[in-house]
């Protein structure tokens, strides 16, 4: 079994109050960092361990914290972003509701690496119990001394407060969190410049996801060196996937990075394999924007080696034949599930979220959405596959946030890999509104390339 | 098309919620008080419901910003109700994962258990659903939550949504 470095103690009974949590260790990354450590020493731990954005992007954490401007007399802020909203994504909702002073135990080294006397935690609206739960957490912090004034004796002061969202997925992506954070519309900002020059307030802000300021806590009570010994290549530590869909244990899951994905999805010690004794049609990886595999394509790459669960990995094939590891929203589709209305009903979702600033998104989303409404519901034409990808290419791109691509990418990906499922639509329209295409040969063995020469 | 109820009806803020703004507005940097206009809008609504008109306007004149800045940030976020709900609103979520596991069948229950369609309110005014994204609870589907504490209820079945509604209707009652 493989050493759990966040989720640890997550069974043990209490865990959520202050006593227990430091009874097993908790806030031992604190007293290191501010006793011992330099804010540069902290984040040179950080670079070593090869951390990578734990929200979708996989940017390498230490190497974002070095970006941060540091203009004499001007505020730095650190902002957790815990607007968890991609679908198939819960992990941070669940790290925070069970183990929320390790949180609050990152926010405090990371904030001190940072320079930051004022942190937020942006907690999606929804999640109100959430935030119930960290402001009771703030509170024992601070009555501990782990906040506040003069935090040990060390003359570092930080003060850890919790924002709640509106309701918005776009305020994930972390210009639009931070127009939301001070009380405007989520509507993303032009980059440059970076938060790292001017974010919050027009002030150098870092923005990082739950489970990277999570991760700080096992790096510097480890070392960054220890951390990246875990994981394989340029995918160090561990990793939380959210596991969902038709799997027979869905869950909370830490993995080793580089677990392979076939026994990530049938062991018993994570998902246990398809529910209901069903087989396996297709994966979506990393949360819905990123590109869907059919069951052969998920478990083995297209050179027929084993899938692993790593960026490397997963993105192994480009978007040709590979995915990306996003988020670490695993959704998994058995045989009888219909990729067309799946397809919608995401497509739906990036309708309904897009923030309406620029035309591709806000029009463009709209527009495949009602394309394959009717593809779904029998009034499909052979020609709306074409005009799916057509639409899905002139929004990928040309938009000024993420959501654009994440609302193409599944699109594009789902005809690439299942557009026969897409023509028996059409040409079988009376029968798809009453039943689905099935598993058909998605998950039959892949066809090995011939070596090139 | 959005609905938006246009009453004008006076509002008044209770001194509890007066208290609850201070110390929203405390936690931002002099000046950049506006940031507290997303956690104050969930405190009104949490005493009266929705968010009526006249008191947007009244946290616009708290927050010493204009009413036009209060409404764009209302009708921008989804969790803000902009005309009267049932006591209990019930939020089911819609999206991918949870239709994977019977979601769907979930709000075709609702619609036929209460009587209404969607964004309507039962006769004797104490329910009314909605279809929400995504809520991030995909390993525990179909799921709805229940404001304003967004209280969770997780792994639903047509059974468990006749439970809850026929005890949330006992709790009304009492």
């Amino acid at each position: 079994m493989a050493r759990k470095l966040l989720l640890e103690h997550i069974n043990v009974p209490g865990i959520n109050t202050y006593d227990v949590y430091r009874s097993k260790g908790g806030y031992a990354s604190v007293e290191k960092a501010l006793k011992t450590l330099s804010p540069e020493d902290v984040v040179e731990e950080v670079k070593k361990s090869g951390l990578r954005g734990r929200g979708g992007a996989g940017f390498p954490t230490g190497m974002k914290w070095s970006f941060l401007a540091k203009p004499e007399g001007v505020a730095r802020y650190l902002v957790c972003n815990a607007d968890e909203s991609e679908p198939g994504t819960f992990k941070d909702r669940y790290l925070m509701t069970y183990i929320p002073h390790l949180l609050i135990e990152g926010m405090i080294v990371a904030s001190y690496a940072l320079g930051a006397k004022v942190s937020y935690i942006y907690v999606r609206g929804e999640m109100m119990p959430q935030i119930r739960i960290l402001e009771k957490a703030i509170a024992e912090a601070k009555n501990a001394g782990f906040l506040g004034k003069n935090i040990l004796g060390t003359g570092y002061d930080l003060e850890l407060y919790v924002q709640p969202g509106g309701g918005a997925y776009i305020c994930g992506e972390e210009t639009a969190l931070l127009e939301s954070l001070e009380g405007k519309r989520g509507n993303p900002r032009i980059k440059p410049p970076f938060p790292a020059i001017a974010g919050l307030y027009g002030c150098p802000t870092v923005v990082n996801n739950v489970e990277s300021i999570a991760a700080v806590v096992p790096i510097i009570n480890d070392g960054g060196d220890e951390y990246a010994k875990i994981g394989i290549g340029r995918s160090t530590g561990t990793k939380l996937i959210s596991a969902g869909g038709n799997v027979k244990k869905p869950g909370v899951y830490e993995i080793d990075l580089g677990l392979p994905a076939e026994e990530f999805l049938y062991s018993d010690e994570y998902c246990g394999g398809i529910a209901n004794g069903k087989r396996l049609k297709a994966v979506v990886a990393g949360g819905s924007s990123v590109p869907i595999l059919p069951a052969n394509l998920f478990l083995k790459t297209i050179s027929n080696e084993a899938r692993l669960m790593s960026y490397e990995s997963l993105s192994d094939g480009g978007f040709a034949t590979g995915t990306m590891m996003g988020s670490g929203g695993f959704i998994a589709f058995d045989e009888d599930q219909c990729i067309v209305r799946n397809t919608w009903n995401f497509t739906r979702f990036y309708s309904h979220e897009s923030c309406g600033q620029c035309s591709p998104c806000r029009e463009g989303t709209g527009w495949m959405e009602k394309v394959l409404h009717r593809l779904e519901n029998g009034h499909g034409k052979m020609s709306d596959m074409d005009l799916l990808v057509d639409v899905s290419k002139k929004i990928e791109g040309n938009t000024i946030c993420p959501l654009g691509d994440a609302a193409a990418w599944p699109v594009a990906s789902a005809i690439r890999h299942f557009r026969d499922e897409f023509e028996w639509h059409v040409t079988n329209a009376a029968t798809a509104v009453t039943r689905n295409y099935g598993i058909a040969h998605y998950a039959d063995p892949l066809v090995i390339a011939e070596k090139a020469g | 098309m959005l609905k938006v109820e246009h009453t004008q009806e006076p509002v008044e803020f209770s001194a509890d919620l007066l208290s609850k703004f201070a110390d929203k507005v405390s936690r931002y940097p002099e000046g950049k008080q506006k940031s507290a206009l997303l956690p104050i809008l969930h405190d009104v609504q949490a005493e009266l419901g929705w968010l009526s008109p006249v008191a947007m306007d009244k946290v616009a004149a708290y927050l010493n910003i204009e009413p036009i800045e209060v409404y764009e940030v209302a009708t921008f976020y989804t969790m803000y109700l902009l005309r009267p709900q049932g006591k209990y609103l019930l939020e089911v979520c819609r999206t991918g994962p949870c239709c994977l596991v019977g979601a769907e069948k979930i709000m075709d229950h609702l619609e036929q258990k209460l009587g209404v369609k969607e964004g309507e309110v039962t006769a004797d005014g104490l329910f009314s659903w909605r279809g929400v994204e995504c809520l991030a609870a995909c390993g525990f589907g179909p799921v709805l939550q229940i404001g304003p504490e967004y209280t969770f209820y997780e792994n639903l079945t047509p059974d468990s949504v006749d439970q809850l509604i026929s005890d949330l209707t006992a709790k009304a009652n009492n």
